[in-house]
């Protein structure tokens, strides 16, 4: 020990040495709380359910992000008897497990969004979005009347799937190919729906979202990610007393 | 290594580095020795213009 | 990766045109940058990552002029027997004028909530809260505290050090390539440019953009170090390099992302889901910890003592408290996701060093009041004092309600509520805005070669009206919060839920009303600042002699380049 206590000289004089203890101080916190969550199978619960997002969906949750609705509504239900009963069924890790970044929120001016998914008509939230007051007069929520005059860009859509995939989320190359047909496919009842369905499972919203007839706009999009917000998971299979869903 | 041992040695590891760094600090703020050099550069910032 | 700017740290080069700082290494790597952008402008199908695509283009051909201009005009020849002021100046200049932006932006998103019939324009989008209220954040935090942050370390680093700035023309690199980055990411997220994490808006391209400019920063910061005339670094260096090299490793550990292609402007980061959001309230929190916190407390070790006319009280607390802040700080960003699906122990770890936080906290504070022993009196006399009191004052009050609201228990009442609102802005406005006011109104006069302040009044009205803003603010807001938490979990007798959510937004209005107040005053008072500051510049120069000298001491100049 006197040893280290000696070269502590060294420590104003030398400013790399400054430097290195302090990057060494600073670092060994966020390795001890983060580490541990890359072994992955153990931090996250056993569910049935759970799918990556389908093109349209994708893109409707970049125009989540994109008018930063994260500010005001979370998505991150807790275990507490109000909000179980507010919302329902608390989040669990797994349903956020594609979600790069997580949108869990820290603010609520609004209401928790984690299952807002088939709660409302789409009609509701097209004209809840376009003017929040004339259905909830109360409320503060900005008016997004826009999203129903933009066509939604979707060029760059493979590209994103791609771009997903790269960082873990387990799309297939025939679903990437496939992205600006399946994005079509699901907001339009006239196109079939057997590719779209192949690629991502029975249990999808297929149908005009309200965004406007005969195209699809950047409403179509927010309106199909609110839609199958939180409705992925089948707790009917979930078991919340197993040991590895007890952390 | 699974993710029970990882998280144990994480806190366990974390406590004891902890402490030791927390020593590490008092004993090289409180050594005799340094006395003199801290109340010098206690008044670096009054001591500039001259 | 499409950058064309890795050629920036030209440091190297910059001692081999001593004379220019390195200009003409900057003015080749700007013309480069402009050409580069061109191209990927006209190359990229993406509208928003054209528009990033034109505000590099229009920085580094405005950059390319500033510098052929400055180099045939012999203006970059340097003086290197002077402290190097002006870019503290300009950094001054910049943190006033972002600072009175973003807080004006601050009292727009609190009237847009208060009377949104009124302050939301359905055919301007750009304008909605989503979009402005990241305007707010970064504006007060990244621009506003950022330039503090930069100008006065640029400040105390040479006169602890009794030092020119290394590195030339980097140090305005810094300046500017800074403003660039604000420029980018404010307008950014008007245009919608965001990648969806608080505090971490910013995309992938002025991420990267951000990254050159602050290694540049802590080559800047460092390499003065080494140049100085002192064996021992004075600890207020000590809490700048803590918080330059932290907010780089926080930086890049939470901006990990794979861009969409290399001329979109969108990326999804590597992380997703829990870990996403450990590794965001890491970040989060610590760029509370380390550009909130450690920076601002070394301007408190700077310049409370240097107002007082006395030494810090005690240089050894100084040390330790500096250890144990810096540790115990990057534990504590669990605590932002109690309750969720964080596995428990990392949240309890996050609570428990949370608590130990407190400690720390209040040796800082205590270190800086105690300094006025004695000249208590000062407080009386000089507005600028009290405004450092205060300050620490405020300081010592939100680390005290940190660490109660990341209890579990009590987080389970003020999380998702405006009492978390509140809390950041008794942090933010009363310590982190008072002490730069406080270093601000020393710096201005000594940089300007001033006397003193045109207005001693002017600091008094702006001091009351401040404190009264503040205090406005966050009553409405502990009000507003812990009734919101309360009316969310209420039952009737029957056991339904007392509240549906809109009661509960409803019930908020009139305290939504006095935080717009509060809110207003404080800009004022900046408002006042501002006026007071340009006038103490129009003021005829100082004959004193002990004015804070902008010639380095003969030993430095001899020893130096």
């Amino acid at each position: 020990m006197a040893s280290i206590f000696k070269n502590h000289g060294k420590l104003e004089r030398h400013s790399m040495l400054l430097l290195l203890f302090i990057i060494l101080v600073v670092s060994v916190g966020g390795l001890v709380e983060i580490t541990p969550l890359f072994f992955l199978e153990s931090t996250i619960e056993k569910v049935d359910g759970m799918r990556p997002y389908t093109p349209l969906e994708l893109a409707g949750r970049d125009i989540y992000i994109r008018e930063g609705c994260y500010l005001c509504h979370s998505q991150m239900i807790r275990p507490l008897r109000d909000e179980v009963e507010r919302y329902g069924h608390y989040s669990l890790a797994a349903e956020s497990m594609y979600d790069h970044p997580f949108q869990w929120g820290s603010k609520r001016n609004g209401p928790d969004l984690a299952r807002v998914g088939g709660k409302y008509s789409d009609a509701w939230h097209r004209d809840h979005l376009i003017n929040p007051r004339s259905l909830v007069p109360e409320s503060i929520m900005p008016p997004y009347k826009f999203l129903a005059e933009h066509d939604l860009d979707y060029r760059d859509i493979k590209d994103k799937l791609r771009a997903m995939k790269t960082v873990g989320v387990p799309y297939t190359e025939a679903e990437i190919a496939s992205a600006e047909d399946d994005l079509r496919a699901q907001a339009d009842p006239n196109q079939s729906p057997t590719k779209l369905q192949a690629h991502y499972g029975s249990k999808l919203n297929i149908r005009d979202f309200g965004g406007g007839p005969n195209r699809v706009t950047e409403m179509d999009a927010l309106i199909a990610y609110l839609q199958m917000q939180g409705t992925l998971v089948d707790f009917t299979t979930y078991k919340a007393d197993a040991p590895a869903n007890q952390r | 290594m699974n993710y029970e041992t990882v998280a144990k040695f994480a806190q366990q590891g974390g406590a004891v580095y902890f402490f030791l760094i927390f020593l590490c600090g008092v004993a090289y703020a409180c050594w005799p020795r340094k006395r003199g050099e801290f109340d010098r550069a206690a008044r670096l910032p009054l001591d500039e213009d001259d | 990766m499409g950058d064309p700017l890795s050629s920036t740290p030209s440091t190297g080069s910059a001692r081999a045109a001593i004379n220019t700082g390195g200009a003409p290494a900057y003015l080749i790597a700007s013309i480069f940058g402009a050409l580069l952008f061109t191209v990927a402008t006209v190359l990229s199908r993406d509208p928003l990552f054209q528009f990033q695509g034109w505000i590099f283009m229009i920085g580094f051909v405005l950059a390319s002029a500033a510098l052929t201009i400055g180099l045939s005009s012999g203006a970059f020849n340097q003086a290197a027997s002077r402290y190097m002021d002006n870019v503290i100046k300009a950094g001054v200049i910049a943190t006033m004028f972002w600072g009175a932006a973003g807080m004006l932006v601050g009292v727009i998103v609190a009237a847009q909530l208060t009377w949104p019939n009124i302050f939301y324009f359905p055919d301007f989008g750009f304008l909605n809260f989503g979009r402005i209220r990241p305007l707010h954040t970064s504006a007060v935090i990244f621009a506003f505290g950022g330039n503090a942050l930069i100008a006065t370390s640029f400040w105390v680093v040479q006169r602890t050090c009794k030092a020119r700035l290394f590195g030339g023309m980097t140090a305005w690199f810094v300046f500017w390539g800074y403003q660039l980055f604000i420029v980018l990411a404010g307008l950014g997220y008007l245009a919608g440019i965001t990648q969806g994490q608080e505090y971490a808006e910013p995309e992938w391209l002025t991420d990267l953009w951000l990254t050159i400019v602050w290694v540049a920063y802590l080559i800047v910061f460092l390499g003065t170090i080494w140049k100085r005339q002192e064996p021992h670094i004075y600890v207020a260096n000590w809490f700048y390099l803590a918080f330059i090299i932290t907010i780089a490793i926080l930086h890049i550990f939470n901006n990990l992302a794979v861009p969409v292609s290399l001329l979109n402007h969108r990326s999804y980061e590597v992380w997703s889901g829990v870990q996403s959001a450990m590794v965001q309230w890491w970040y989060g929190h610590n760029a509370v910890g380390f550009l909130l916190t450690a920076g601002f407390l070394a301007m408190m070790y700077y310049f409370i003592p240097k107002r007082a006319e006395r030494p810090i009280y005690s240089y050894r607390l100084s040390i330790v408290h500096f250890w144990a802040l810096i540790f115990i700080y990057i534990w504590a960003g669990p605590h932002h996701l109690h309750y969720t699906a964080l596995p428990q122990w990392t949240q309890t770890l996050g609570m428990t060093f949370s608590i130990m936080l407190w400690m720390p906290s209040w040796g800082g504070m205590i270190n800086g009041l105690m300094t006025l022993s004695g000249a208590w009196d000062k407080l009386r006399t000089d507005p600028v004092i009290r405004m450092f009191v205060v300050s620490l004052a405020f300081y010592g009050m939100s680390t005290f309600e940190g660490p109660v609201m990341s209890i579990r228990a009590v987080n389970a009442l003020s999380h998702y509520t405006d009492w978390g609102i509140g809390h950041v802005h008794s942090g933010a406005l009363g310590w982190v805005g008072f002490v730069t006011f406080g270093s601000v109104y020393c710096l201005v006069p000594w940089l300007w070669k001033k006397d003193g302040l045109y207005s001693n009044k002017l600091v008094e009205w702006h001091f009351w009206i401040a404190t009264t803003g503040i205090l406005l603010y966050i009553t409405a807001m502990w009000v507003s919060g812990i009734m919101e938490g309360l009316m969310w979990r209420a039952y009737t007798p029957q056991g339904f839920l007392a509240y549906s959510f809109i009661e509960t937004v409803a019930a908020k209005h009139v305290e939504f009303i006095v935080r717009l107040l509060g809110g207003l005053m404080y800009l004022s008072g900046a408002l006042i600042m501002i006026y007071n500051l340009i006038r103490t510049v129009g003021l005829p120069n100082t004959q004193h002699a002990n004015h804070p000298a902008d010639a380095l001491p003969a030993s430095a100049v001899l020893a130096g380049e």
